[in-house]
Order: structure tokens, then sequence, then C-alpha cells
């Protein structure tokens, strides 16, 4: 078969697929984000034992592979009777791993604002909310963007880690084209390509925001 | 009083007037739209101190620079003992020089920065020694004799195993300028050596300064220390606007100075100085 | 009646541990063989993105837009079953080592490049005034300081790379991922032996984290 009817046969899938990779990242990241504020909440609190049980969360999550947690999800809840879609194993395995991840971010961007800021702007008067708003939050953002934006684009790519509990993503849909066309090179080189163009928009919306952020300092 | 006439084989491109060791013809610097320099010519003989002055933006630093090769010209040339700088011609054409025949010819010329650019991760002798050893390949022993030698001409001996971070900013310069004496240079640029320094350190800087010009070093000292300048320079160099506007021996410049920029650039001078002599 | 699944697996442990930790050690193996490959390839090119020249400078920002762009798990593949196609048979063990070797080396080049660009500007010009070149500037003045700066970055690494080596089971390495899914295939006792597999890598990876950590906190006093 010549190249543009290869092309044509393996593009509609593979597109397809893809969608399951933005779908999965998009998922994925919303849990980590949520998931991870609330740990980063639960880290920096008073109460020893929310403080403790973050920490160790964090660390344990942190110290195993992706993939370990994905398979823990998938086949190891099945014990006590849980049986996820992969799709869906994927994207709380995902989101949980990210969570702890996003969580040092958060925290680190919430010490980043230095207390005399927050003092400074009470002595001009401003109230608690005020404070928040204008000082403290656009400083917290300049600081967590970045990262979470390098993070959305580490996961987009991490995503391909899903063909292994056979979740619906592009890697998957390639090893399956594979089998059919003993063609790995140029199949794996094109989800290549594709991996670099998904990301690519992405890489650019990250660099465009930290320029923005930026300036403001 | 003459050198690098007919010198070394490298001599290229124009002949050199007999005892001139550095030579700077039309020399224009460009970065981007700005222009710092434009057209600048300089003569400086062997032994000659010559002090350029000028207001801040004036193009000193980057004619001192230029001469060192660390920012390339972008039109013009410098000569140094007869040697072209940065360019060479082979076969007839002008081609740039490589890396290292330009570290060959930076071996000859020593450099004090403003903010005195030592080597953290070692120790003030071993800063000295550095060149000597690695450049030049003398043996450890020879160079760790040289160094301190060169250590207690600048009043440091005591300090020679004190890193940077723990040596104050006049140390650490006098460190600077024994590390550049090390390679025995023919020429010294100091490039603003003490606009750094808190003003109680300035004097023991300039006090090296001065010996070593006395010993018959050639030197280009970009500087603001007008009493300094007058005091040790053979000839004034005044720079505004990246444009050499005015030149001349000191008393000439100084006290009578003829041209009206010249004028009021030194009256604004006197007039900080005057100011700061106010203070109780 | 079938025996409670936890209890067939307490019986299995000793059996379990013995696989899974022959696996670790391929873990390992992969791990530090990949670690040195990254390093080498990553001063290469953090050397050349330093470069004034230009086309070094582009080879090297293309290597990395292309190897940190793409999945590792889609590099590995197109090294062992790509390669293949070709005609080019690596067994697992080498196709892993190449494949995050080459995938860690355009992480590491910017984290090189990074602890280059970090020695202030000043003293290389102070060093090519002494008369060395560019090459000896970088030997002698730049890099014992970088490398100061660049050791915690890289411990992280090290201990991302361990993790990373999980999906060497994909191309059938035998590290502790793909012993884990045999035991499965062979016991069913997914729980359990995942379980294992996950305190094996934290056994494995925690250490090195706090080690990482003790080092940046000693690096970072002794700077003051």
């Amino acid at each position: 078969m010549g190249w543009p009817a290869l092309l044509a046969a393996w593009m509609p899938e593979l597109l397809a697929a893809a969608r399951g990779t933005i779908e999965m990242t998009a998922l994925a990241f919303v849990l980590a984000a949520t998931l991870g504020l609330a740990l980063a909440l639960a880290r920096l609190s008073r109460i020893g034992l929310l403080s403790r049980s973050a920490f160790v969360y964090i660390e344990v999550v942190r110290g195993m592979p992706a993939v370990t947690l994905l398979f823990l999800i998938y086949f190891g809840l099945t014990s006590f009777g849980i049986a996820l879609y992969a799709f869906a194993a994927a994207v709380i395995g995902l989101g949980l791993n990210g969570a702890a991840y996003l969580a040092e971010v958060y925290r680190a961007g919430i010490e980043a604002i230095h207390p005399g800021q927050r003092e400074a702007a009470q002595m001009i008067g401003m109230r608690h909310g005020q404070v928040l708003r204008e000082v403290v939050l656009p400083q917290a953002l300049a600081v967590v963007l970045p990262p979470m934006g390098n993070y959305v684009i580490a996961l987009l790519k991490d995503t391909s880690i899903a063909s292994l509990i056979s979740a619906p993503e592009l890697m998957l849909r390639a090893r399956d084209l594979t089998s059919e066309y003993f063609m790995p090179m140029q199949l794996y080189l094109l989800v290549g390509a594709m991996y670099l163009g998904m990301a690519y928009p992405l890489a650019r919306a990250v660099r465009f925001m930290e320029l923005r952020l930026a300036r403001g300092r | 009083m003459g050198s690098g006439a007919d010198g070394p084989s490298g001599v290229q491109g124009q002949s050199p007037w007999p005892s001139s060791l550095v030579r700077v013809t039309a020399l224009c610097k460009r970065f981007g739209d700005t222009e710092v320099l434009t057209n600048v010519d300089l003569e400086v003989r062997a032994g000659e101190k010559v002090a350029i002055i000028g207001p801040s933006g004036s193009g000193k630093t980057t004619l001192l620079r230029c001469i060192a090769h660390l920012e390339k010209p972008s039109s013009g040339h410098v000569s140094i003992a007869g040697e072209r700088v940065g360019e060479k011609l082979v076969g007839g054409r002008v081609v740039e020089m490589t890396d290292r025949e330009i570290a060959r010819i930076r071996t000859g010329i020593g450099m004090v920065f403003q903010r005195f650019n030592l080597f953290p991760h070692l120790t003030a002798i071993e800063n000295v020694m550095l060149g000597p050893v690695k450049v030049l390949r003398t043996p450890r022993r020879e160079a760790e004799a040289l160094a301190l030698e060169l250590l207690r001409k600048v009043g440091l001996a005591h300090k020679c195993h004190a890193y940077p971070e723990r040596l104050s900013g006049g140390q650490q310069q006098r460190v600077a300028i024994a590390r550049s004496l090390a390679m025995r240079p023919k020429l010294m640029l100091f490039d603003e050596a003490t606009s750094a320094l808190d003003p109680e350190l300035i004097g023991e800087v300039l006090n090296v300064m001065r010996q070593l010009a006395l010993e018959g070093m050639t030197m280009l000292i970009v500087t603001h220390e007008m009493g300094f300048a007058e005091d040790v320079a053979d000839r004034i160099v005044f720079m505004d606007h990246g444009r050499i506007v005015d030149e001349g021996p000191p008393h000439e410049l100084f006290r009578s100075p003829s041209h009206p920029r010249t004028q009021a650039f030194l009256r604004a001078v006197l007039e900080r100085q005057a100011m700061a002599a106010e203070v109780p | 009646m079938s025996p409670d699944p936890w209890v067939r697996a307490y019986d299995l442990l000793p059996v379990m541990l013995s696989v899974l930790l022959t696996g670790a050690l391929v873990t390992l193996q992969v791990t530090a063989g990949a670690f040195v490959l990254a390093i080498g390839i990553g001063l290469v090119f953090a050397v050349l993105r330093t470069m004034p020249a230009r086309l070094p400078r582009l080879i090297a920002a293309t290597y990395v837009q292309v190897f940190r762009g793409v999945p590792v798990l889609t590099q590995l593949f197109v090294i062992y079953f790509g390669l293949a196609e070709l005609g080019l048979r690596l067994d697992p063990l080498t196709a892993a080592i190449i494949g995050f070797g080459i995938n860690g080396g355009a992480y590491l080049t910017e984290v090189f490049r990074a602890g280059i660009e970090s020695i202030h500007q000043g003293q290389i010009e102070a060093a090519y005034m002494l008369g060395m070149t560019r090459m000896m500037g970088l030997r002698i003045i730049v890099l014992p300081q970088a490398v100061r700066v660049v050791l915690p970055p890289l411990g992280n690494f090290a201990v991302g790379l361990l993790k990373d080596t999980a999906l060497a089971s994909a191309v059938a390495a035998p590290e502790l991922t793909f012993r884990g899914r045999t035991l499965v295939d062979q016991t069913y006792l997914s729980t359990q032996v995942y379980l294992l597999v996950a305190a094996i890598y934290l056994a494995m990876s925690l250490p090195l984290a706090h080690f990482v950590r003790r080092l940046e906190l000693r690096l970072g006093r002794g700077r003051a």
C-alpha cells in the first residue's frame, strides 16, 4: 500500500483516538487541580492529622510510578468488587497522581507570597477580600500557572501509559494498528508527530502566559 | 619606547606608527538599532596612561570592550602591537580570527572589571595562579610563587587563602588586578574599576593603579575619579554620545577645556563633588 | 471452598517477593544505565545548545523539542518495535536503556544548560581576558561551579527515572512491573501483587528522594 492510502486508512482512527487522549487529559487535569488544591490546603493546615495525612498521601503517590497506581485502580480494586472502565480508571489514576504533584506546586505558590506584603496591604486599608484579590492572588497565580501549564503538557504525554490498561487513547490505537499492518516504525513515528502537534499549541499558550505574567513583576 | 612595529609575524593590515601599542580606527558599534560608538579613532603609545571620561552611556565601556574583543565591532578595527584583533588576512581575504587566536592576543591584555569577576570557587591565590597555570602552562610551583609576589604587591599576601566572598570589595578588586598582572600583559584595561566600591575602599585600589602607572604599564582607564585621572594620566579622552569629543593632557582638559561639552560635563562633575563634600 | 486471596497471598509471599525483587534489580539496572547515558547525551547537547554558532544550537534545540514532546512510551516502541521492523532487533533491556537514555538526555540538556547559564557572564569574560578560549573557560570556570547547581535537579531526575522504567514492562523488559504482571497472570492475585510492587517501588524511591533532599540542603548551606 502506498503512503497516501495508508494515511487515509490510519488517520481517521488515530484522530478519533486522539480525541480520547485529549478528553482524558482534560478530565484528569480537573481532578488533579481540584484535589491538589485540597491537598495543599490540608498540608498547610494547623490540624496535625490533616497535615500529616496529606503528607503521607503525597509521599506515597509520588513514590510510585503512575502505571502502578493505574494497575492498582484498574486491576486491584476488582477484589473489592469495583470494576471500572479502563478510561475511568485512567482518569482517576492520572488525576490522583497529578494531585500529589500539583499540591506541591500550590504550596510553593501560597508560600511565595511574603507575609509582609499582606500586612502592607492591610495597613493601606485594604479589606481581607481585597488583599486576597489584589495582592496575594495575582502573585500566587504568577508562581503557579506556568508549572500548571507545563503539567498539562506532561499529562498529555502521560496519558499514553493508559494504553497499558487498554484505555482508549492514541497509543493503544497505534498498537492495534501495528498488529494489523505490521508497520510499527511508521505508525509510532506518526503518533509521535501527533503528540508533538497536540502539545505545540499548549506549549505556545504556556509561554505566552509566562511572558504576560512576567511583565507584572 | 618602540614596540610592536615590525614585531610578530602576525603583522597584517595597515602599518602602525612606530610606538603605538593600541590603534583604534573608525570604530563603530551598533546594538540593534542603537549606535553606541560612532567613528572612534584612538591611539595609545606604549607606556602611555590614557584616562577615558564622559557621561554614562557615552560608550566608554563599549570602547574598552571592543579593544578587548569582548564585543565585536560593527565596523572599523582595532590593532594591538601591530596585530589586528578579531580579523586576519588569509590569502588576501579578511577572515574572522578563531577563538584560539583571539585568546592568544588576550594573554597580552589584562582587564579589570567593575564587578571584579573573581572566580568564587577558588581562593585568592588560586585566582591569581589560574592564568599562568592553565594558559601559559607555567609549572605550579613557579606560578604559586609569582601569585604570592603579586598579592604581596597589592597588599593582600595575608589573604591569599581566602575565598572571594570573604574579601571586601576593595580587596577583591586588588586580587583581580593581581590576577591580570600574573599574565604579564603589555596593556591593562580598567573598566570603572572603582565604581562599584564603597567610598572608603576606593583609595586602596587607586593606589595600586597608581603604583602600576609609575612602573610604566600602558593603561587605558575608564573612570569617574577625576582627581585620579588628572594625577596619573598622560592624556585625557572625553567621550559623549559614542564619539570622542575632546582630547588632551590633563592640565589642559581639566583646567581650561575648550570644547563646550567638555566644559558642561566637568561643571556637572564638580557640582556633584561639591555637594558630596558638603555632607558632614 | 476457594481460599481467601489474602491468605493465598500470604502463603505465596516468599516466592512472590523473590520474583519481584529480581525484577527490582533489573529496574535498578535500567535506571543506572539510562542515567549514565542521559548524562552523557545531556552534557554534549547542553554544550551545543550554548555555543555561539547557530547550527549546533538549532540541532540541540530540535533534539530537545522532539524528545521532550513525544511520550517516552512512544519512543520506547519506536526503538524496540520500530527498529526490529528495519532489521535491528534489540533485547528489551538494551532498548529500554537506550530509550530512557535518549529521552532523559533531552531533559538533562535543559538542566545542564540552566546550570551553565547560571554562571555569571562576568566570570566568563574574566576568563577570556586571562587568555582562555571558550572551551577552556567552560571546563575550568563554568563546569566546576555548574556541577553544584545541577546536582539537585540531577538527583530528582534519577528518582523520576526510577519510576519511569516501569514502562519498560511494555517492551517485556524483565523489570519489577513486568514481573508483577506475569505474577498476576499466574496467581490472579492482582491487588496483592500490585500492592507489593508499589511497596517495593516506594522502598527504592523514598530513600533516594530523601537523599536528594538532604543533598539540596547541604549544597544550599555551602554557598552562604
